[in-house]
């Protein structure tokens, strides 16, 4: 893996990012009890353990770059902007929710924030990522689109279709792989024959690629920023390929009984929140404001859930809205 | 222009008209820049519009209709060629799952404003996986507008709408209809999605048929009209939006109905149209609702055998004698 890029990052930026990665990290949990509590229904796939990735991967982008995710998408839609209680809102079906209740856990999307939508058919959101960096260059705006993708996406045709148009288009797009080295059940490395399933492919599109290391959000920010420059300056894609590690199970329902004994301890003790505090106490952050933070993101995640439990429930006309760009839902005279 | 123009022509000329007006047209697909694609239906665009408009891709379904979903949903109009209507199966991900899902999953955040363009259809000899019909596939999934034209002024009319929607919308171009000749419809021809076209008025009898089996229709109410037979011929022009009103309408005046449609029966779209007249016009009928539609079984290649299973005019009027003697 990439070290340190040796591009510094201000004290008070990294605290800002540690403050987002809580409140994400907050969120999750806090999606794990409702769920447990009955007030989330039908499936979560939940991203504790992946906050540096997104976060960091939001840092080093421009806030119209759009941003494409996976049912696994919480963290993106957050750090792209959308508030832990719209996310929250959709999770419960609450009317308030960031798509009105008609998408759930795994299609959040904050368009207003260029924040494209979460896909929950694996893949098939690398050649829509592409599409949008493609209209970006026909449109002239400078624009980049990142497609975020497990490792077990790199198994279907989408991928490499998007790998190889992109690279012969040299679109403006950015594939980042967060490798937490699980499909739902299965390891990653038992039905692949390279060892980095993204960032060994990417030679065969003439694409450069990195393995970094996924839970420092400085690595991330630091090199989606450059990948994110050089699509900019028309050099084409980059594939990036983030080591993580999903702290719960795949869903909802998945207590993770294959993963090896102690493998959940080892990944803890790189946990990205306590990676980025190492970081911060490097850069002479007092412990205080540090906490000072982790406590304002728990108030952030506490008002959130109090906000969505006492939303309303969604208009049930809804179900006949929006099919439709006029808004309505007619198919026949 | 020539007043009289083929189907195929109609094809580039509607596309091309839409380019002119409106510069976030971009055409993408297999062999379909200075090529003009296996069936010429993009003829003239890369020599008008430049590599920029019109893209030239590698045989991947899924990236074709994948990237114009993701420029669509960011401010251009892609209209994306999908070779042969056989091969939609291998981005159907796409058209099931992702492009008409879109906008309603959102909450109303974003739409898919494309149109995915393909050759549909059989009568050519071309075989099981090069000539099936499957209007019906898109039919079954709800968020797609479905247009399949039967002439040539109604290629570039239908073009004109489909490219201005803001839904996604699959246009079916026939492979029988390639070489048919219409009159050429002036500037600014445009013809709204779901509104069928009576293509022949008649009294006795009315036959709803969409694309390759308009002029079957038409051929046997030639026929019919010679015993003194009316017979109603219906264009859908489109399945989504669908003009029940016009076929109710029909029927009213004729109480007796046959559909013709080159997809197969087992779920084929006579049979929603059947159910909608059983639902809301029972007391219309004076007898039972008569489908002609392709056999249930692979599309065979030779001609001999091909014949037997896709609608002909032969079966279209034998199917009407029977109807008429009910
Ligand atoms: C095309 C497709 N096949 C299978 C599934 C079922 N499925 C959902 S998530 C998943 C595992 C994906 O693993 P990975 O890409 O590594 O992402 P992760 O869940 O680890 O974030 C599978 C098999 C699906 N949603 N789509
Ligand atoms: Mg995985």
């Amino acid at each position: 893996m990439t070290a340190d890029l040796g591009v510094s990052i201000a004290p008070d930026v990294l605290l800002g990012l540690f403050e987002q990665m809580a409140v994400i990290r907050g969120t999750e949990k806090a999606a794990h009890d409702l769920f447990l509590a009955g007030l989330v229904k039908g499936t979560t796939h939940l991203a504790a353990g992946h906050e540096a990735v997104a976060v960091g991967a939001s840092a080093a982008l421009r806030p119209d770059d759009y941003v494409f995710a996976t049912y696994r998408g919480h963290h993106h839609a957050m750090a792209r902007g959308a508030t832990p209680a719209e996310c929250l809102g959709e999770l419960m079906s609450k009317g308030t929710g960031l798509n009105k209740a008609k998408g759930g856990s795994m299609h959040l999307t904050k368009a207003s924030a260029s924040m494209l939508g979460s896909y929950a058919i694996v893949g098939a959101h690398l050649p829509i990522a592409a599409g949008a960096a493609w209209s970006a260059r026909l449109r002239g705006t400078g624009q980049v689109a990142v497609a975020f993708f497990g490792d077990g996406a790199t198994n279907i045709g989408a991928f490499h279709e998007a790998l190889n148009l992109a690279a012969v288009w040299s679109l403006p797009v950015l594939f980042i792989c967060e490798n937490n080295l699980y499909m739902e059940y299965t390891p990653i490395g038992s039905v692949t024959a390279v060892e980095h399933p993204a960032a060994d492919r990417a030679p065969a599109y003439r694409l450069p690629s990195q393995v970094i290391d996924g839970n420092d959000v400085v690595v991330v920010a630091q090199t989606v920023g450059l990948a994110a420059e050089r699509a900019r300056a028309g050099e084409g894609p980059t594939v990036i390929e983030a080591m993580t590690y999903r702290h719960f199970g795949h869903s909802r329902t998945d207590p993770a009984t294959y993963r090896p004994d102690g493998e959940l301890d080892e990944w803890l003790t790189r946990d990205p929140l306590d990676v980025a505090r190492a970081r911060l106490a490097g850069l002479g952050v007092p412990a205080e404001d540090v906490d000072a933070a982790a406590r304002r993101a728990a108030a952030t995640v506490a008002d959130a859930v109090e906000a969505a439990k006492a939303a309303p429930g969604p208009d049930p006309a809804e179900a006949f809205r929006d099919v439709w760009q006029d808004g309505g839902a007619a198919w026949r005279t | 222009m020539a007043d009289v123009i083929t189907y195929r022509e109609a094809v580039s000329e509607g596309i091309a008209r839409e380019m002119r007006r409106d510069r976030s047209v971009v055409c993408l697909g297999e062999d379909i820049g200075a090529a003009g694609g296996v069936f010429k239906t993009t003829a003239g665009l890369f020599a008008e519009f430049g590599g920029e408009r019109v893209w030239d891709t590698p045989i991947s379904e899924q990236a074709i209709v994948g990237m114009a979903m993701g420029a669509a949903m960011t401010g251009i109009r892609p209209v994306a060629e999908i070779m042969f209507s056989d091969f939609l199966a291998c981005c159907w991900d796409y058209l099931a799952n992702e492009i008409p899902k879109m906008r309603y999953m959102t909450g109303g955040q974003v739409t898919v404003p494309l149109v995915v363009r393909t050759a549909n259809g059989g009568g050519l000899g071309f075989g099981a996986q090069h000539s099936q019909s499957v209007e019906n596939w898109a039919l079954a999934v709800p968020g797609l507008k479905i247009v399949a034209p039967s002439n040539p002024s109604d290629v570039i009319g239908l073009m004109a709408a489909a490219i201005r929607s803001d839904d996604p919308v699959l246009f079916f171009e026939h492979k029988g209809l390639m070489a048919s000749k219409g009159e050429a419809p002036p500037a600014e021809h445009l013809v709204p999605l779901g509104q069928a076209a009576v293509a022949r008025e008649g009294g006795d009898v009315t036959v709803v048929a969409l694309a390759s089996t308009v002029p079957l229709a038409l051929a046997a109410a030639d026929r019919l009209a010679a015993d003194g037979i009316g017979v109603e011929v219906i264009d859908l022009r489109c399945l989504v939006p669908l003009d029940m009103a016009t076929v109710l309408a029909s029927l009213g005046k004729t109480s007796r109905l046959l559909i013709v449609e080159e997809n197969p029966y087992q779920g084929g779209w006579g049979g929603t149209v059947a159910a909608i007249v059983a639902d809301e016009g029972f007391e219309l009928l004076d007898a039972p609702v008569r489908r002609v539609a392709s056999e249930c079984v692979p599309l065979p290649f030779a001609d001999a055998l091909e014949d037997e299973v896709i609608p002909t005019t032969a079966k279209v009027i034998a199917a009407l004698r029977t109807l008429l003697a009910y």
